[in-house]
């Protein structure tokens, strides 16, 4: 285990590096200068003098030499700054973030959660009635599901709520740490919107562990000891077929993050994805690469602890 | 060559062809149809996507860019079957207009995402070692990022329209097929057949291209089904956050955003429609891309990316 753990760090750090560096190219070498982006505007029809376009690249920082851009990035994101926002004058890109984050996260964990409760029981059901009629109603739902996109779930709940219930998104967002029911209400419908695939995906795979799980020797051999189906059911089978699917769907994370940026827009949430959106409107490149940055970084230290935490659970796979 | 050629050959072995007779493409594709039921669904409504991209001017009786200030949120009629916009088009006609760049950011997207996924897996397999180390640290470091973010960061860099579209989510397909194609790559290196290939002296390229790409070419078309109806989604998404095809093409996605979302209950149509073509095709694709994986290469099935 000390060996495996020693190798996936080792692994980590370089992996973390290319993270930033793509990022970095692909916001600041594709785009060509944002100064004159900036200046320029979307038609390129704004007049601005020379001396302009000097003063902003060099108050942006552009007109320096790209490795010495790049590497003042990765130091100042190191002391915790991450540039200050080109559309928000002078904000700090990471007051933002440090105010947007809480939301989004709350609104993943929300979903995941609605999902797992919802998927778990259906996909043990399914694998239990195997090809009965119950099996492909689930079957069905589930492939529906992941050939939904979500930001059209989220449209049609909208719609359903707002001809049943008198319901609309709200506009002002109330903070949990305010009133957590009413915001337990204003997050309910977008984390469900934000769950729909994920349920679908996690029904799926409860359901192939399931019927994996089921045709082991032991499940045989608790059965024939006598042991209540109940038993076996709960205590044998779903303990271990639940090992593959707490992790494949931790390394879903990242999918909800994306689908984040869209319910949030839809329900306007005042989240990081919602954030990520306006900033690319507006070409606000730093808030750009700190956010993206800080989700891929995230997914990235995530999965590494999923994998760590499946090889303690799992011996099996520490030696391949 | 005028070498005596032809003169030794191999008898066919009648316990081996007698076994299993040769069947034609065409008696193939016809226990497809009657074993796959739902694959043959997938594949007929894909089929009638194709004909509906191909013939849209045939089809519709509306231009879809025409502006009609007097059917602004029209309800669906005889002239405009699924309704007015709220800038007086025909949803029809851009819903079957708007087929053209789905399947044109499908089938463009994840080939060309797919084919560069394979080669950067061939070449990371078959020379090993700390080329394959670096390679596969580039890898891990894409998938770090979630597939739209990465599509949305890559729009923002190149701009709204639909050939970024095709490039964006190419470059997005590349890191997670060069990853399970690796591992088929893996263990195709270690079959004999490829020892026997080098034995006789076959060279890097002769045993990439006879030898390893063919032998995981079921899987490389399983994950392009699936990829197209991923990419099919991933467009829309971009449309409907405005990052993807510019507002005035008829793009499903970008027909969604606005007032579709906006006055989705004083005008359903404009919101049900273009959602339910993307669904309907998309499952197409994904249960096509299933039934595939089943005729084409049995070991797979339970894999696959959704």
């Amino acid at each position: 285990m000390r060996n495996y753990i020693t190798k996936r760090f080792v692994l980590f750090l370089p992996t973390l590096l290319i993270v930033t560096v793509v990022v970095f190219s692909i916001l600041r070498v594709i785009p060509g200068d944002p100064a004159l982006l900036i200046l320029g505007g979307e038609s390129g029809d704004d007049e601005f003098t020379e001396a302009q376009l000097q003063a902003l690249r060099h108050k942006l920082g552009t007109d320096r030499n790209i490795l010495v851009q790049y590497f003042s990035w990765i130091g100042n994101m190191l002391k915790g700054d991450f540039g200050t926002s080109y559309f928000y004058e002078g904000d700090q890109v990471i007051d933002d973030l440090k105010m947007r984050i809480p939301t989004t996260v709350q609104l993943a964990i929300m979903a995941l959660a609605l999902a797992t409760v919802m998927a778990v029981p259906l996909g043990v059901i399914s694998a239990l009635k195997q090809d009965t009629f119950t099996d492909y109603i689930t079957r069905i739902v589930s492939i529906t599901g992941i050939a939904t996109p979500n930001f059209w779930v989220a449209i049609m709940t909208i719609f359903f709520l707002v001809l049943f219930f008198n319901w609309a998104p709200p506009l002002a967002y109330v903070d949990p740490w305010e009133d957590p029911w009413v915001n337990f209400q204003q997050l309910i419908f977008p984390a469900l919107a934000l769950g729909t695939s994920n349920m679908a995906f996690i029904t799926r795979i409860t359901r192939s562990a399931m019927l994996e799980v089921l045709h082991e020797d032991y499940i045989r051999t608790a059965r024939s000891k006598g042991l209540t189906e109940k038993i076996v059911i709960f205590r044998h089978a779903l303990r271990n077929a639940l090992l593959p699917v707490v992790t494949l769907s931790g390394y879903e994370f990242g999918r909800l993050i994306s689908g984040t940026v869209i319910i949030e827009v839809i329900f306007l949430v005042p989240g990081m994805g919602r954030l990520l959106i306006t900033s690319i409107l507006h070409r606000d490149f730093p808030m750009i690469q700190a956010t993206i940055v800080l989700i891929a970084v995230v997914v990235l230290v995530l999965n590494l602890a999923l994998d760590l935490f499946y090889a303690w659970l799992n011996p099996r796979i520490r030696y391949t | 060559m005028a070498v005596n050629q032809g003169t030794v050959q191999a008898l066919p072995d009648p316990t081996i062809t007698g076994l299993r007779p040769k069947r034609t493409f065409l008696q193939q594709f016809v226990t497809f149809l009657k074993t796959k039921r739902l694959g043959t669904f997938g594949l007929f409504i894909a089929l009638t996507m194709v004909v509906a991209a191909v013939f849209a001017p045939q089809i519709t009786q509306n231009d879809p860019y025409v502006i009609v200030v007097d059917n602004i949120y029209d309800s669906p009629n005889s002239n405009y079957f699924f309704g007015g916009d709220h800038l007086g088009r025909d949803v029809f006609s851009r819903i079957i207009y708007g087929a053209r760049i789905s399947l044109v950011v499908g089938i463009f997207s994840s080939f060309i995402g797919c084919t560069i996924g394979m080669m950067v897996g061939v070449f990371s397999v078959h020379f090993g070692g700390r080329t394959d180390l670096i390679i596969q640290r580039f890898i891990d470091a894409m998938i770090a990022f979630p597939t739209l973010i990465l599509a949305i960061a890559i729009m923002a860099a190149l701009g709204a329209s639909v050939m970024n579209v095709i490039i964006a989510l190419s470059i997005v397909y590349v890191p997670s097929t060069a990853r399970i194609l690796r591992a088929q790559y893996l263990a195709i290196k270690e079959m004999d057949y490829v020892l026997a290939a080098r034995a006789v002296g076959a060279g890097s390229w002769r045993i990439m291209i006879k030898h390893m790409i063919p032998n995981a070419f079921a899987l490389y078309l399983v994950i392009v089904t699936f990829h197209l109806g991923g990419a099919i989604i991933a467009e829309a998404s971009l449309s409907f956050l405005g990052v993807g095809s510019p507002p005035d093409v008829p793009s499903w996605g970008g027909m969604l955003s606005g007032a579709a979302s906006q006055y989705v209950a004083l005008a359903p149509w404009l919101a049900v429609f273009p959602g339910a073509a993307i669904f309907v095709v998309v499952f197409s694709w994904n249960v096509l891309g299933d039934a595939l994986r089943d005729v084409l290469d049995p070991r797979l099935r339970g894999t696959g990316p959704s």
